[in-house]
């Protein structure tokens, strides 16, 4: 019983780390229809915010910083991963709008330039970072159910985001402005939106996202160059299941694709898991190639 | 309408079509990242100062006064990490080969090259050392699959390659000279620890790939053979960074020891996730064996604390020779950069050049087949203690030695054996490796 709950509940944390590190994604590939292969990148540098914000910290208020570095990491990543966006957004993808090969190709190859730059600061091999020591061990609920608190912390984290952005999309004139671009753009530029300053936004936001799942992502997995890569296949297999431009389905998705992991990891092993996931996610997509959550009408 | 013509706009107006187009070519996505991968192998690293043809080559095999010898390493890439700091410690032995006199009265000079850990690149790179460098001899490789990828052609070219990497056995090619462990001499004498220590019941867990499966088949059999047990055997591909369910496989198996070999960026995630799971070294006992020196210093001290692993050398180690190989290497890769510490592999690698040297000063020639023969049976005082070639299999014997990490990443020596095991690739010797015997080529 209780490791079927303890599988009830690395079911539920696999899926909300899908969902964070998804929930970017979301929005550049969702809403905005970018494929942007430099997503996982804006993980791995949402990782090194967490390493570098750890070294200042380090360096100013020692042993006693070690508390704390790590709100403030959270921030540096979305601040930081959200300024690259933004860039990238102005100098490259706003160009490459109604062209997904093309801007496949191009965010593919500053994914390669963001890795080798990361090699290039941080050198190649693997960094770390300290855990907060109010993040490091668990409750133990039953036997051997335990909850660590790092994984109950990014659940936090993660319905944390899903609410900034819902009253981001839904209370904010700024979200509203996204939401009416994204739905008709003509109209909305013929209001007055500025729909190129829009755009910006919204990408520089689905980055500072990811640039906040890799900071999470740091206490539980290895910070280096290739991080990105690790997370990038799910992501899109998130999303793509989910529904394009639905914020809901996105978050359906990472949960049942998080549970079915966990559930037939268990029941076989990691690799035939994955094999079969990503087999019935064919099969869905082919009994309903617009995701979980379609989108009513095409405007 | 030309959909050119409409403009940026129209894309969104007809998103019901695009988004079609969008949709499949995200799911062509799901192929691309493992080329990604590839691609992003090849791209190179900082430390890339190779010293390609170190002074303008003017000689060829046997005359004039140097002696050329071919480094092959990769050098950029993801395995640039491991194979820089065994590159150096070549470069560091053939300075003190040279410096002692060199090789019949040559100096040697190192042409390095670059596998870009890209297995075909290994063996394009090795035809070249042999064929228009005219190398007396190669160290090299890191990877099985390299290893593998060169053998051909140093078995077609009857050129000789020196091996600096514990592996998994069941190999002995009349061409290579092994300097790291085979099974015997790290996997075998670890499992017997082991259950010498009352952990009887093994949790085998790898990444999926050929050292993890032939080095569990033959754990297995040493098991059955010596009443352990093995209650499971767990893969993850390799990369895996999510353990969750591994770990409650293990809490629900209650294993007396895990045995671990995970490569890479994995045993970052799994050693994390054991920690926040609340397990440490004291409540669940694990053995690694691809987690020396410097992956210990990549995952943390913190988290590597008192965890186990099994190889012939550490940093550590106390002999005459060591004392001054470490500050030597310490010296040599300052002045590159970095100060990298000392692990298993250089020092295999450190011994396969002197061993070499010394072969060639023996038999009075760089001829490949006299360099074979003198090699057999020939001593060298290395830093792991002495070390003699193998009569007939190519491979050395080698002291084992189960380390335990320290908080700052270095590794204590907690058990050894009494002296250097001899190597036996094919496990002949075993009562139980009846089916790895078989493998030996008649």
């Amino acid at each position: 019983m209780d490791l079927f709950l303890q599988q009830l509940f690395n079911g539920f944390s696999l899926g909300s780390i899908l969902l964070l590190v998804a929930l970017g994604l979301a929005f550049s590939f969702g809403l905005m229809n970018v494929i942007n292969m430099a997503h996982g990148e804006m993980i791995m540098v949402g990782a090194y915010s967490a390493y570098v914000a750890q070294n200042w910290f380090d360096d100013l208020f020692g042993a006693a910083g070690l508390g704390y570095y790590f709100i403030f990491a959270l921030l540096l990543a979305f601040v930081v991963a959200g300024a690259m966006g933004m860039l990238l957004e102005r100098t490259l993808i706003q160009r490459l709008y109604g062209r997904p090969l093309d801007t496949l190709l191009a965010t593919w190859g500053v994914s390669l330039v963001l890795q080798q730059g990361a090699r290039s600061v941080f050198g190649a091999p693997n960094v770390q970072v300290t855990s907060p020591p109010w993040l490091t061990g668990g409750i133990d609920v039953m036997g051997d159910f335990t909850m660590p608190y790092i994984r109950l912390f990014i659940i936090g984290l993660v319905a944390l985001c899903i609410l900034g952005v819902y009253l981001y999309l839904t209370r904010t004139s700024a979200g509203r402005r996204t939401r009416a671009v994204m739905q008709n753009r003509e109209v909305a530029g013929a209001l007055g939106v500025v729909t190129p300053k829009v755009d910006m936004f919204t990408f520089g936001l689905a980055s500072g996202l990811a640039g906040v799942a890799g900071c999470a992502l740091a206490l539980i997995g290895p910070i280096g160059p290739s991080l990105g890569t690790y997370y990038i296949v799910d992501a899109f297999l998130v999303v793509i299941t989910g529904g394009i431009g639905q914020i809901v389905g996105t978050v359906l998705a990472a949960l049942s694709v998080g549970w079915l992991n966990a559930i037939l990891e268990y029941q076989t092993s990691a690799s035939l898991a994955k094999v079969i996931v990503f087999a019935l996610v064919i099969a869905f997509l082919q009994w309903r190639p617009a995701g979980m959550v379609a989108r009513r009408n095409a405007r | 309408m030309n959909e050119e013509l409409m403009g940026r706009g129209s894309y969104w107006l007809r998103a019901g079509i695009s988004r079609r187009r969008v949709l499949k070519a995200g799911a062509a996505l799901a192929a691309v990242p493992a080329v990604g991968g590839l691609l992003a192998a090849c791209g190179g690293d900082d430390d890339d100062d190779d010293t390609e043809s170190s002074g303008a080559s003017t000689t060829t095999s046997g005359g004039g006064d140097t002696i050329k010898v071919g480094v092959l390493h990769s050098l950029s890439g993801t395995m640039a990490v491991s194979e820089v700091a065994v590159r150096d410690a070549d470069l560091l032995a053939i300075q003190e080969v040279n410096a002692a006199g060199g090789v019949l009265g040559k100096q040697l000079e190192a042409v390095v090259e670059d596998g870009q850990s890209d297995w075909p690149t290994f063996a394009e790179k090795a035809k070249k050392l042999i064929q228009s460098d005219k190398v007396a001899v190669t160290f090299g490789c890191w990877t099985s699959a390299s290893r593998k990828a060169v053998l051909p052609v140093f078995e077609s070219n009857k050129a000789l390659l020196y091996y600096p990497v514990q592996y998994e056995g069941l190999e002995s090619s009349p061409y290579i000279f092994y300097t790291g462990a085979t099974t015997n001499q790290q996997i075998v004498p670890s499992v017997e620890y082991l259950l010498k220590e009352n952990k009887k019941k093994f949790f085998l867990l790898g990444s999926d790939y050929v050292f993890p499966r032939t080095a569990n088949k033959i754990i297995k059999a040493q098991l059955a053979a010596s009443g352990g047990q093995t209650l499971a055997e767990e893969y993850t591909p390799l990369g895996h960074t999510e353990y969750a369910t591994v770990i409650s496989k293990i809490k629900s198996a209650n294993p007396d020891v895990v045995y671990n070999t995970l490569n890479g960026d994995s045993n970052v995630a799994f050693f994390k996730q054991l920690q926040s799971a609340g397990i440490k070294a004291a409540d669940l006992t694990t053995l690694s064996v691809s987690i020396a020196e410097e992956e210990a210093v990549a995952i943390g001290g913190d988290i590597m604390e008192g965890h186990l692993v099994a190889w012939n050398y550490y940093q550590t180690t106390k002999t005459p020779e060591n004392d001054k190989f470490v500050p030597a290497y310490h010296d040599f890769t300052s002045k590159s950069g970095k100060k990298r510490p000392t692990s298993d592999p250089v020092e295999a690698a450190y011994i396969s050049v002197h061993l070499w040297a010394m072969a060639a000063n023996k038999a009075g020639s760089t001829d490949v087949e006299k360099v074979k023969e003198a090699m057999a049976g020939l001593e060298f005082k290395a830093p792991e203690g002495t070390v003699k070639v193998h009569a007939s299999n190519h491979h050395i014997s080698k002291t084992v030695r189960i380390g335990k990490i320290r908080k700052d990443a270095l590794i204590d020596e907690v058990w050894a054996t009494s002296g250097p095991v001899e190597p036996d690739p094919y496990l002949e010797t075993y009562s139980w490796g009846g089916e790895f015997a078989k493998e030996k080529k008649s």
